[in-house]
């Protein structure tokens, strides 16, 4: 109990903290961006919502910067993030909110496809240590890891979508010759769309989820709980499945817990090189508009979804392995 | 213990130098002073096929930054030949679509990934050791409060905060995205030498320095730092590695200065200029395949140490897998 409280209390630290950090950054910038961008919209917005952005980012205003601070907080807390600028005058949150879906569905499921995947070779890697396995996935996967995704990306659009034609390099679906609906053909339209990016993000990030297992299971196979099944004359899979897999799976769990907090902002790249129309992808034109607004609620909620997914990793570790309750 | 782990004899071969003669007899063995290290490192790399792939790629890249026109002898900036121009010995990798020469621009662009690099690497290493060290050894409210500092920033996600602070400085060049990686990028390896530096305290040297009366400074620099070599060293490459990374991909989408002379602003060009669909595939392919290298040789490097500083993951040879 005073273990959650405590993670709890960190959740509220570092939530105060990257909320502060999105209040002070376009304030304490030279040259006063948010000022540049109100200008270049002159004009075009109704006086309420020129207030409400007055009042995110502290423009044409008499008020101390503590007032500022805490009219800030009242608006966040109320979900009141003002218009986008690129997309006025629909409010931000709707911008967000169309979005996320792309998001969340084709880097959620790559996320829990890597896990599944890497964790499981990982375990046959470390059964079979020394085997042919073994010998080739732990190199080529320090190799991957230092390899970006974006580029990744780059070199399966030159690959399947341009010297082979197989897949489309760009976009959700077909936006001028197939509309969204409960179909079919707009099903295997966005799959496809989806192949490449996915695909990138595969390789990409299978690579940690193989190494961690393998080298904690190496550890755990070293155990003398391992050697007295082995002993008892236990079958080979279910020392391997049962008693070190089990063992040694939970910096995985945890990891993957967290990944998934990263779903939202963790393909910002892939998103930009496939043009998908996901958050990531917007976050990007909306620092290159200046679209201010839409950027800082972006921000809010990609670091909120990580701040949770931690949160949530913390306690199930707890739960799952009573050693960490006391520590730390 | 901590003996000297390659296969070479453990016998302190390397010559002492005056200022760091061994503690007392039987504190001598948990301490290793920073050049006994480094030369154990030397072995090691030697000996661990890991590390020598890493660290021949990783001269190989110096030398380009160092001598570009040694390899490359033409302008990268000017627009001086025919654009598009294919593959050939005139020009390694063709030309770009302002008739650029494609190698030239890859071989002086070596240069600004590895001064972020080394700056990047160096910077925030050296605020992760003050920050760490200091954390674990002052210990109380210092260390709740540093701790605290360190873990929300380790949490923030970074690359999108990174996209933030870029977008608002305006693409202000090498120097703003130096400042920006290093100041959130230090977090993650400040927590490891702090959970090291934990580790160190209690052990009888740093106890025979406190009662010899030295100050808290001496400690820190002189006793605990050294003995945290291999572990600093291994949080430098992570940091560079790091820095290559998200320097590069600032630089692609836009957020570096698109005048720079680097590979990520080739990739920014290749981008916008649409080299993929074009005919121009080196474009893109070129610089990116030498970030996964430069950032490679920092991986190879790291995991190598990680298996010298934990013999169970060094590499087994296959015949003495012999299971029933």
């Amino acid at each position: 109990m005073r273990f959650a409280l405590r993670r709890l209390g960190f959740f509220v630290i570092t939530l105060w903290a990257a909320l502060t950090l999105n209040f002070l950054l376009p304030r304490l910038m030279p040259g006063n961006p948010a000022l540049a961008m109100l200008s270049k919209f002159h004009g075009q917005l109704g006086p309420g919502t020129l207030h409400a952005l007055e009042v995110l980012f502290g423009v044409n205003t008499q008020k101390g910067l503590l007032a500022q601070y805490f009219s800030y907080l009242h608006q966040v807390f109320t979900g009141n993030f003002g218009p986008s600028l690129d997309f006025y005058p629909e409010p931000v949150t709707s911008v967000i909110g169309s979005a996320i879906w792309w998001t969340l569905g084709l880097v959620g499921i790559v996320t829990i496809l890597a896990f599944l995947l890497g964790t499981g070779l990982g375990i046959v890697s470390a059964w079979r240590r020394g085997g042919r396995l073994d010998s080739v996935l732990p190199p080529v996967f320090v190799i991957t890891s230092a390899i970006p995704y974006f580029w990744m990306g780059m070199v399966l659009v030159l690959i399947f979508g341009i010297t082979l034609g197989w897949l489309p390099t760009e976009g959700g679906y077909y936006v001028s010759t197939d509309s969204p609906g409960l179909n079919l053909t707009f099903f295997q339209d966005v799959l496809s769309h989806a192949a490449l990016p996915a695909l990138a993000l595969l390789i990409t990030t299978i690579g940690t989820w193989i190494l961690t297992m393998r080298n904690t299971m190496i550890t755990t196979l070293a155990e003398d709980y391992v050697r007295m099944a082995r002993a008892k004359g236990l079958p080979g899979r279910r020392i391997m499945v049962d008693y070190a897999a089990r063992n040694a799976i939970l910096p995985n769990l945890t990891g993957f817990a967290m990944s998934l907090g990263f779903v939202v902002s963790g393909a910002i790249l892939i998103e930009y090189v496939f043009n998908y129309p996901g958050v990531g992808y917007m976050l990007l034109q909306a620092v290159q508009g200046e679209d201010y607004p839409l950027e800082q609620a972006l921000f809010l909620l990609i670091t909120v979804a990580v701040l949770v997914a931690i949160l949530i990793a913390d306690i199930a570790t707890a739960l799952l392995d009573p050693r960490t309750r006391t520590g730390g | 213990m901590s003996m000297p782990i390659s296969g070479v004899p453990t016998a302190p071969d390397t010559g002492q130098l005056p200022g760091t003669a061994p503690g007392p007899a039987g504190a001598g063995q948990a301490r290793l002073p920073a050049r006994h290290a480094l030369a154990r490192m030397g072995r090691a790399i030697r000996s661990n096929r890991k590390a020598a792939a890493g660290t021949v790629l990783l001269a190989i890249f110096l030398f380009a930054a160092l001598f570009p026109g040694l390899i490359a002898h033409d302008d990268p900036g000017a627009d001086a030949y025919q654009p598009k121009l294919g593959i050939s010995t005139a020009h390694l990798l063709g030309t770009t679509a302002q008739g650029q020469d494609m190698w030239a621009q890859l071989v002086w662009g070596t240069r600004n990934v590895m001064i972020i690099a080394f700056v990047v690497g160096l910077a925030a290493t050296g605020i992760a050791v003050l920050i760490g060290v200091a954390a674990a050894y002052l210990g109380g409210l210092w260390d709740g409060s540093l701790s605290l500092l360190t873990d929300v920033l380790l949490v923030i996600p970074l690359f999108p905060l990174l996209i933030i602070i870029a977008g608002y400085a305006h693409g202000g060049g090498t120097l703003v995205l130096i400042l920006v990686i290093t100041v959130t990028s230090w977090s993650y390896t400040a927590r490891q030498l702090r959970s090291q530096a934990l580790s160190l305290r209690k052990r009888d040297f740093l106890e025979a320095a406190r009662v010899r009366g030295e100050r808290r400074l001496y400690i820190v620099v002189v006793e605990i730092i050294p003995t945290m070599t291999s572990l600093i060293v291994a949080a430098f490459l992570t940091n560079a590695l790091y820095a290559v990374l998200f320097a590069s991909s600032l630089q692609f989408i836009g957020l570096g200065d698109p005048n720079t002379q680097s590979w990520g602003t080739m990739l920014y060009w290749a981008q916008n200029n649409a080299a993929l669909q074009t005919g121009q595939p080196m474009w893109a392919l070129a610089p990116g395949a030498c970030i996964a290298a430069l950032g490679a040789a920092f991986a190879l490097l790291n995991y190598a140490f990680d298996e010298i500083g934990n013999p169970a993951l060094r590499p087994v040879r296959r015949k003495r897998v012999t299971r029933a």
